[in-house]
């Protein structure tokens, strides 16, 4: 059992932080490593990329959107409340080394992710330029957080309601106009935007890094049902990944996986309604 | 001591005896007991002599007192006064004369032999005899699950043998001297003598017998290969179906559960000895079982969130029903054995850190790398391995959907590929989660399908199509990316390969599509690497398995043994046991040595 110590509703409630005790695990995860929680006995098991860790507290940072029954499951639990099971870190860390400058670019959620993966990027003594994005202000999250630790941040919003208005391609394809001396790109966010991401840096060959978060079980190799093709190869997610090289995976392939279990997902939404 | 000769008739028997002359029976109906009635002379005197006709207590009451150790000179029929002594046999205990009489037995009549020396208690059958009443019992069939039912419901199939028919079952044991199927058992369980004594009506003993060499006994007694195993080196199977040794298993184990007659041994701890054991796999069971036996502080490492490695995730709820399981390990922990579940090492810690915590750590996580044939469209939507759907179904129990979270995959017509045990549990689960037609899609002929027998007879029952001789080339999917098809080739039989089997051959052209919307990959498991991260100095061979010192387990790493799945490669739940036993002796010989 591991338990809940802080809680913390983002973007109108339909984004949550935890705080999870979980002393084992924040000893080791590194930034882009993910854990597999599992809320109660009849629960699934579900993998999240953490956004923080604190050694010395001992606690993980999760941050979810709710998406579904299981992410609904997990918001109806407070401070002070037991997720029945956790387990990591699980996949390879996020390669932090110093290359010199690197823009990271988030979406959505993915800010979460992203903000770990920056964080170890800037203490690799990394000049980091930060564009994250949402598609509207009220569902920004981390904006100051990122501000913290970027050398340079960019906030892009759909409506234009804070920040500039448009995507997060926007100010890459400017900065890479710029700025020759860009040597990673990292995004993480929806499949979409990192698809768009890839197909940007694609032509002037600067390394892309993603993040994917296909449908998993185990997360230990176990299953395959993590599969996607990179590079032509089929890779496992949990163990290989999680993040690869953008420009070799078929994102195609992944977004029409990850739809494999739309019509359970209502389903299951549906029955616990009722 | 008072024993009975009598192998084949039951404890305790009530005998119908007759006259070898005039055919007339010998019992007579008293008031409160029966008594088999005869004449008897001693020392010049005729008397009466009245024996119990049950088979244990065989006393006798007459109406002269007749000394110990002395022998009655005559016996004789009441009726037709002829004398029943057998000239041409002597007491096998003492030599002395003996009386032939005629019982029935099996509804048979056989002559049986009674010592004439007052105090001698021997009676019985000539072996010759014996062996023709034993022969007629049949090998005892366990009830079953109606094969229309049972695919509606993820209940256990077979329903365990009665007490009657586990009491004829094992009244067919020949007892050999030298009993070969002890050395067919990985862990070499002393099968006559726990046989025996399910004979004997003593369940608990029998239980207590098997435990001696096997922790696992529910679980061994339902997914062992019996008929490679023991039950194929039994002498009854040349001639006739060998004895169900791995059914009778099955049912002392459950009727040790269900009575609740399981022991928590008393432990005497070594101090300060502690062994990591990384998998709970049955492999792993077994060693921790063993070390925790002889005192050392054992702490098993799962992965999972719930113990029992590919007896939870694997092996599904109608073949091994996950209650057994986890009563087994309950046994464990109630014996002082620690479970940690959610922890995965190479991960959370690497082996050196396990190391620097406990004397010794055996590996025993199974191969759990699900393999694919690398061909087109295996990433289609609805091509899922083995490994994920039967987890998905029987850890998550997604056949519980919705009320269980995991999302269960939709199938009508569902393709499994492989032959094996797990292309078997796999056909027979979809069949289960409504798939209206399975097709086992193997490319060797049924002769070679490695899948148990009993497996594969149920999965036909169950009305799984087979098609054989015929391997996939690719998967074709429609404009969702969803699986729609799968292109297969024929194939024929070659030379055999170094597997002794034969080596399948693509017959070219022979190409067609068989139409499906789920594709079950089992074809199986490579080695799983996360045990490796950061363990360069663990050697291992070219297909990425552990090498051991097969003696003693030892992997190039000093203190750090393996066996099951990740040094062989796939095999059976009793192996990984067998090589759990090892690892456990020798750890034990190695820190015995170090104090």
């Amino acid at each position: 059992m591991f338990e809940i110590v802080r809680k913390q509703e983002m973007a109108k409630g339909t984004i949550i932080r935890f705080d999870i005790a979980a002393p084992k695990i924040a000893q080791k995860i590194l930034a882009g490593q993910f854990v597999i929680l599992r809320v109660n006995e009849t629960g699934e098991r579900i993998p999240i990329t953490v956004a923080d860790v604190d050694k010395f507290g001992g606690t993980i940072t999760i941050i979810f959107q709710v998406v579904g029954k299981t992410t609904a499951l997990l918001r109806s639990l407070d401070a002070g409340n037991f997720i029945k099971d956790v387990v990591g870190p699980l996949g390879k860390p996020a390669h932090a080394e110093k290359i010199g400058t690197v823009v990271a670019i988030g979406g959505g959620t993915g800010i979460a992710i992203l903000h770990h993966v920056v964080k170890a990027m800037k203490e690799a003594g990394n000049f980091v330029i930060s564009i994250i994005g949402a598609r509207e202000k009220d569902m920004l999250i981390l904006q100051d957080e990122m501000n913290l630790i970027s050398d340079e941040l960019v906030i892009m919003t759909d409506d234009g309601s804070f920040g500039q208005r448009g995507f997060v391609t926007d100010p890459l394809k400017k900065y890479i106009q710029e700025r020759s001396d860009i040597k990673l790109v990292y995004a993480i966010g929806p499949i979409i935007m990192m698809k768009n991401v890839c197909k940007i840096t694609e032509k002037t060959k600067i390394k892309t890094m993603v993040s994917l978060n296909p449908v998993m079980i185990d997360g230990t190799g176990m299953c395959g049902g993590c599969r996607v093709k990179v590079g032509g190869v089929t890779q496992f997610c949990c163990v290989d990944g999680p993040d690869f090289d953008g420009h070799a995976v078929d994102f195609d392939e992944l977004e029409k996986r990850n739809l494999m279990y739309l019509k359970q997902e209502k389903d299951s939404l549906l029955f616990s309604i009722r | 001591m008072l024993d009975y000769d009598v192998k084949y008739l039951k404890f305790k028997t009530y005998l119908n005896t007759y006259c070898p002359h005039c055919h007339n029976s010998f019992n007579v109906k008293k008031k409160d007991h029966d008594v088999i009635a005869f004449k008897a002379r001693y020392k010049g005197q005729e008397m009466d002599l009245s024996l119990s006709p049950y088979l244990d207590v065989f006393e006798s009451e007459s109406s002269l007192t007749v000394e110990t150790d002395d022998f009655l000179e005559d016996l004789f029929c009441p009726h037709c006064k002829n004398s029943v002594i057998d000239q041409s046999r002597s007491c096998e205990e003492c030599g002395t004369a003996v009386a032939k009489i005629i019982i029935s037995a099996y509804s048979k009549l056989i002559p049986f032999f009674i010592c004439l020396k007052y105090g001698c208690q021997w009676h019985g059958l000539t072996k010759s005899d014996e062996r023709t009443i034993k022969l007629k019992i049949p090998r005892q069939e366990m009830p079953e699950q109606d094969q229309k039912l049972r695919v509606h419901n993820f209940i256990e199939v077979p329903y365990g043998l009665t007490t009657e028919l586990a009491l004829l079952e094992a009244g067919r044991c020949l007892q050999c001297k030298n009993p070969q199927c002890v050395f067919g058992c990985p862990v070499n369980i002393d099968i006559p003598n726990f046989v025996r004594l399910i004979a004997e009506e003593q369940f608990d003993e029998a239980a207590k017998k098997i435990r001696e060499r096997n922790i696992l006994p529910a679980v061994c007694g339902r997914v062992c290969p019996q008929e490679d195993q023991c039950e194929v080196k039994c002498i009854l199977g040349i001639k006739d179906n060998p004895v169900a040794i791995g059914n009778l298993e099955r049912f002392v184990a459950d009727f040790e559960r269900k009575m609740d007659l399981i022991k928590i041994p008393a432990i005497k701890k070594i101090p300060n000895k502690r062994v990591a054991i990384i998998g709970s796999g049955p492999g792993g069971l077994t060693c921790a079982a063993d070390l925790t036996l002889l005192g050392y502080s054992v702490t098993i490492f799962e992965a999972l969130h719930q113990a029992g490695g590919v007896l939870v995730y694997g092996i599904p709820e109608f073949r091994l029903p996950k209650s057994i399981v986890e009563a087994e390990i309950e046994y464990l922990k109630k014996m002082g054995c620690k479970v940690e579940l959610n922890h995965i090492i190479g991960n959370i810690y690497t082996l050196d850190e396990l190391l620097e915590n406990f004397n010794a750590a055996y590996i025993g996580v199974g191969a759990g790398l699900p393999l694919f044939m690398n061909i087109e469209g295996e990433n289609l939507s609805n091509v899922f391995s083995a490994n994920e759907y039967l987890t998905r179904i029987n850890l998550m129990k997604a056949y519980r959907f919705p009320e269980y979270d995991t999302p269960k995959p939709i199938g009508n017509r569902v393709a499994v590929i492989g032959g094996g045990n797990v292309a078997m549990d796999c056909a027979r689960t979809a069949l289960r989660c409504g798939a209206n037609e399975v097709t086992i899609i193997y490319r060797r002929s049924r002769k070679e399908l490695p899948a148990r027998e009993e497996e594969t007879k149920h999965a036909e029952q169950e009305g799984i199509k087979f098609k054989l001789l015929t391997n996939p080339v690719k998967y074709i999917g429609n404009d969702l990316n969803w699986v729609k098809g799968v292109e297969c080739v024929s194939m024929t039989l070659g030379e055999p390969d170094e597997s002794g089997r034969r080596r399948p051959i693509p017959l070219e052209g022979s190409n067609f599509i068989y139409d499906c919307d789920m594709v079950l990959v089992a074809i199986g498991n490579g080695p799983n690497p996360v045990i490796f991260n950061n363990a360069p100095d663990l050697k291992r061979n070219k297909w990425g398995y552990v090498e051991v010192n097969p003696e003693t387990m030892e992997t190039s790493k000093e203190f750090v043994y393996a066996g099951g799945d990740i040094v062989t490669g796939s095999a059976t739940v009793i192996q990984a046991m067998g090589a759990g036993r090892t690892a456990a002796n020798a750890i034990h010989e190695k820190q015995s040595k170090m104090k």
